[in-house]
């Protein structure tokens, strides 16, 4: 399994994203700059987080017009896997890859902690390995995570099961505690309608192995792998 | 030398938490009339003078391709000609 890993100038994410990949599960992986114009036969795209071009404008606004992203559209549009991690879901969104928005936390507050979130769908190749409702712990670290979206593309979400993961608490129970930044539904990571562009807040890459706390985040790294070998 | 102005805000369904502490701190420093404060962008962009209405439709793209995001944004645009361009925003559908 081929990844390629997208990288923005103030990307920060990347290396952690192809560690996890390559040397944590031993699959190829390859950071493309974003003027490449070509994926360089990826199978997987990750869009990782940071802060590209200093958030400047919005989060993720200026970074969609790169270069790489014509390729990046073109590779969801093929329905092959793409996801993208924090500020790698706010290009995702601001590319319209993904619907709705994520803007500033309620709190106004840059919040990096561990949180618990629940995965609420199987049919992404992000999360066929892992079960409906399993909580799963790993950090969020942003200040523009909240998701907005209006009541229809919200209703549209929730029909054709596109939300994939919600904050919650330790048990799973969805409260107005363990949302940390105000989103809409506790919503923390989306899918597109075909299901195979992911984006998310939390951190995966940032949880893949025993030493860095926790490695519930490899769930999602080795799904898409087994979902290609199958 | 021509100028835009481009005024960015929240949509009116859309909170604004810069804006709610922004009001909260009026209150607290004794401006109890104060009812609610919206917070957003200016933009100021110079560019090639050409007449009004093609300043208008340059600027108004400019804002759909980038510098606003409809889903939580609405945009206005002024040229510093137009009457009564101090006006603030009109509310946000």
């Amino acid at each position: 399994m081929r990844f390629a890993v997208i990288v923005f100038p103030g990307s920060n994410c990347d290396h952690d994203c192809h560690h996890a990949v390559s040397a944590v599960l031993g699959h190829p992986a390859a950071l493309l700059w974003h003027k490449d114009t070509d994926l360089k036969g990826a199978e997987v795209v990750i869009v990782p987080g940071g802060f590209s071009y200093g958030d400047h404008l919005r989060a993720g606004a200026i970074s969609r017009f790169s270069p790489i992203m014509k390729a990046v559209g073109d590779h969801a549009a093929e329905g092959r896997p793409v996801i993208g991690i924090c500020n790698g879901f706010q290009i995702l969104a601001e590319s319209s890859l993904l619907p709705g928005a994520l803007h500033r936390n309620t709190s106004l507050r840059f919040i990096c902690e561990n949180v618990h979130i629940r995965c609420e769908t199987l049919r992404t190749p992000f999360t066929r390995e892992i079960e409906a409702g399993e909580r799963l712990r790993m950090p969020i670290a942003h200040g523009d995570g909240n998701y907005f979206c209006d009541p229809e593309t919200l209703a549209m979400l929730e029909d054709n099961d596109q939300i994939v993961f919600r904050y919650c608490d330790e048990e799973g129970a969805l409260t107005a505690e363990s949302n940390p930044n105000g989103s809409m539904g506790s919503i923390a990571g989306i899918c597109n309608r075909e299901g195979n562009v992911v984006g998310l807040m939390p951190h995966p890459e940032r949880a893949c192995e025993k030493a860095l706390g926790g490695d519930d985040g490899l769930r999602l790294f080795s799904s898409v792998i087994s979902a290609a070998v199958s | 030398m021509a100028k835009a102005l481009v005024y960015i805000t929240y949509k009116s369904g859309v909170l604004d938490p810069q804006g709610l502490a922004v009001k909260g701190a009026l209150t607290s420093l004794g401006f109890e009339s104060v009812s609610n404060v919206r917070v957003g962008k200016y933009i100021e962009i110079e560019l090639e003078d050409a007449p009004p209405d093609e300043l208008r439709a340059l600027a108004e793209k400019m804002c759909k391709d980038l510098l606003a995001n409809p889903v939580i944004e609405n945009y206005r645009v002024e040229l510093p000609g137009d009457s009564g361009h101090s006006d603030p925003p009109a509310p946000g559908t």
